[in-house]
């Protein structure tokens, strides 16, 4: 009360004020008293949710730049919208320079946390989660950075997310570190984004593990420069329970990492087991599309050494069981479709010489599995790491995280 | 519940309002019925009554250089009927540019009322105001009291429970602050939506024009099909002006729905920026099962059409401003669905 004083003075004398920090409780009005701070705060004030449940109607947002939004824990601090009414999310972020950290956002009926045109934003220890499990009425997104630069997310969870747990689109210099992400769709998606580090993540039971993918007809296209290592990408096999019509319903349960329409991708040193379809799937769009600024094939795609079971024990591909038997019981790990647009000398792919690898060899994009004729990979090498420099989030993100 | 939580809401407002109120920004002296500059200018005004857009506020008569207008094809806003209003100040005009908006100077304010019920239910919910200061627009929401008397600043928003004209009891949601720029927000500012001159009658620009309050009466004015009577438009016609009022806010670049690449503003003629075969990208469980924005002669399996026809908060479009379905909106998108050729 005292601090919404200060402000409404401060705003009708335009006097100078300082950052400070407005604790709001849950309890009766919590919806007001919260979505009130989020407007009134000043550049460089912390919001500080205490302790319980704030019982929400509707979503949330924030529009004030360099505004910290900290609970007390993940566990303890609990944004439910159980009860939401309004939105298509629970909180929007539309400003630069804020950090969201440890809360938790509880069954939104849209999308988790969205932040949109919101550069330079942490989601640190962030828990966004559909308490049910997996449903097809569950919000799309967990945590939905777009059209946004710079990117930290690092120490979330989430869980339940009917399209991705974590997804970031259209946007560039990007880090998803440190999150688990089980029980969704996708586990992490990246998506017509550049200069992305998705690294020591635990990814499991979900539909599809990790996604780089770019899709046609959209504001920001051109998908790039994204490398997936050092995480645990383990019994991804929850059967896809997207809604049709979204582009992750189309992936197969049993997918590790996924690859799709990018260029200069590199995954490596990660466990991948219990990824029953591909541990490693790189592909071009399948669909048919007419976009002319749309490169559908993946380019440069490199898949170093990573710690593979079987492979495709268990494959939900059409004519599985035929696929199956031809490789002597399982698909080699990594797979192709077998489409590039750099001419039948060029292959897109360069795989580590310990991981074996299989090709649909189709001939046409666009065409689904028409015409398939699977046999051996036969891909380059990997030749030196690739330089990331310049991507991934600052380190003046990652200073805030102390 | 809802209620204590609204008077929650005032009740802080209040308690600063007596801060604003010292700072001079007080409504011009009774009996004058002057729009008061300085509160349109700055501060953040606590009641609407400060402005003094109005000389009977509770009967909406404005004051004077307050001038009411209507849209050809209107928002929906779950049947709210609603007053709209252009100030000017006096030594000022607003110029048109071309069939968009109204181009509307420094100084000036656009005021819109929403209302439920007729006669002695008659009830008016919340003003919304668009003031457009020296660094921008700025829009407030200002929520009408039980009694009638007196519409104070809800910055949060709130929820008020009514009756629609249809007959639904629904909780009514009055935007917060940041829930206005939502719609009105375009490559990070805050612009008004409207008025067009595409969606203004020739005769209420020639009157403006005539009294010196606008600059002439641009080419492309009143295009857009009068909604009462857009059974003689043509399904293309009324359903684009409805799509373009309701939806183009936000479904355009640099708004709140551009990385859809959905584009559904009027003068967008590219099939697949409006949804022609195009596949989602974010929907999510808002695609309901179904593959492509608008399907050529199948409104049934249009996502363009579901969402609109849905009130479930993920699903329904549009996300704010709306609980419940505008069926008249819905039939007209049918139709010009349907009558594309496949």
């Amino acid at each position: 009360m005292i601090r919404l004083s200060i402000v409404a003075l401060a705003l009708a004398s335009a006097a100078p004020v300082f950052a400070e920090t407005i604790a709001v409780e849950p309890g009766e009005g919590a919806q007001e008293r919260l979505q009130e701070a989020l407007i009134l705060a000043q550049p460089g004030d912390e919001i500080a949710l205490g302790a319980g449940r704030f019982e929400l109607t509707d979503g949330l947002s924030l529009d004030v730049d360099n505004v910290t939004v900290r609970g007390v824990g993940m566990e303890a601090t609990v944004l439910d919208y159980t009860g939401q009414q309004g939105s298509g999310e629970g909180l929007l972020v539309t400003s630069d320079g804020v950090t969201l950290r440890d809360f938790a956002v509880e069954n939104p009926k849209g999308d988790g946390i969205k932040s949109k045109g919101a550069d330079n934003i942490v989601y640190h220890a962030i828990r966004v989660t559909w308490t049910g499990g997996p449903k097809p009425t569950n919000g799309a997104y967990g945590i939905y950075p777009v059209e946004s630069t710079n990117i930290l997310i690092d120490g979330t969870e989430v869980s339940g997310a009917s399209d991705a747990g974590i997804y970031v689109g259209q946007s560039s210099k990007i880090t998803v570190r440190n999150s688990v992400t089980t029980d969704n769709v996708a586990g992490i998606e990246i998506e017509n984004s550049r200069d992305a580090i998705v690294e020591r993540n635990f990814v499991s039971r979900n539909t599809g593990g990790i996604l780089v993918f770019d899709l046609p007809n959209l504001p920001v296209m051109g998908g790039g420069n994204v490398i997936v290592r050092d995480n645990l990408v383990a019994a991804n096999t929850t059967p896809n329970f997207a809604p049709e019509g979204n582009i992750v319903a189309t992936v197969p349960r049993g997918t590790g990492v996924m690859v799709m329409a990018n260029e200069n991708v590199w995954v490596g040193q990660n466990l991948l087991y219990d990824n029953p379809t591909a541990p490693v799937m790189v592909i071009a769009y399948p669909l048919p599309f007419e976009d002319p600024n749309y490169n559908p094939y993946p380019r440069e795609v490199t898949i170093a050494w990573n710690a593979v079971d079987a492979g495709g024990t268990d494959p939900q591909l059409e004519g599985a069981e035929q696929l199956t038997a031809a490789f002597g019981g399982a698909l080699p790990p990594v797979m192709w479709d077998g489409l590039t647009d750099g001419g039948a000398e060029y292959t897109p792919l360069r795989v580590h010489s310990d991981l074996k690898g299989w090709s649909l060899n189709l001939s046409d994009q666009g065409k689904g599995m028409a015409g398939a004729q699977p046999g051996p990979l036969e891909a380059g090498r990997p030749g030196q790491p690739i330089s990331t420099e310049g991507w991934g989030a600052s380190a003046e993100l990652e200073a805030r995280l102390k | 519940m809802k209620r204590a939580a609204i008077l929650l809401g005032a009740g802080v407002l209040a308690l600063t309002g007596s801060i604003a109120a010292h700072s001079g920004q007080h409504a011009a002296a009774a009996g004058s019925f002057a729009v008061n500059d300085a509160a349109v200018m700055e501060g953040l005004p606590r009641t609407l009554a400060e402005f003094g857009f109005f000389a009977d506020a509770p009967a909406q008569v404005p004051a004077a250089r307050v001038i009411p207008y209507r849209l050809n094809t209107p928002l929906y806003s779950d049947g709210a009927e609603k007053l709209r209003f252009i100030y000017l100040p006096a030594g000022v005009s607003a110029s048109a540019d071309g069939e968009g908006l109204l181009e509307i100077p420094v100084g000036a304010a656009l005021i819109k009322t929403f209302v439920f019920g007729e006669g002695g239910a008659r009830r008016l919910i919340e003003t919304r105001v668009l003031l457009h200061r020296a660094d921008g627009w700025l829009a407030l929401p200002y929520l009408w009291n039980e009694e009638q008397t007196e519409a104070r600043l809800a910055v949060a928003g709130a929820r008020v429970d009514l009756v629609t004209p249809l007959g639904e009891a629904i909780s009514y949601r009055v935007p917060n602050k940041n829930q206005c720029k939502e719609c009105h927000g375009l490559a990070g500012e805050v612009i008004p939506i409207g008025p067009k001159a595409r969606n203004l009658s020739h005769e209420w620009l020639g009157e403006m024009a005539a009294q010196g309050m606008l600059d002439r009466v641009p080419e492309g004015a009143d295009v857009l099909p009068l909604w009462e009577a857009r059974g003689d438009a043509s399904a293309t016609d009324a359903a684009r002006a409805y799509l373009d009022v309701n939806c183009a806010h936000c479904h355009r670049p640099f708004a709140t729905a551009s990385n859809s690449g959905l584009d559904l503003r009027w003068e967008q003629h590219d099939p697949a920026a409006i949804g022609i075969m195009k596949r989602p990208v974010a929907a999510g469980r808002g695609s309901g099962g179904l593959l492509f924005d608008v399907v050529p002669g199948k409104p049934e399996e249009s996502i363009l059409a579901h969402r609109m026809a849905s009130a479930e908060p993920g699903v329904a479009m549009p996300e704010l401003g709306k609980a419940t379905v505008d069926p008249e909106g819905v039939e007209a998108v049918e139709r010009w669905i349907s009558s594309l050729e496949p």
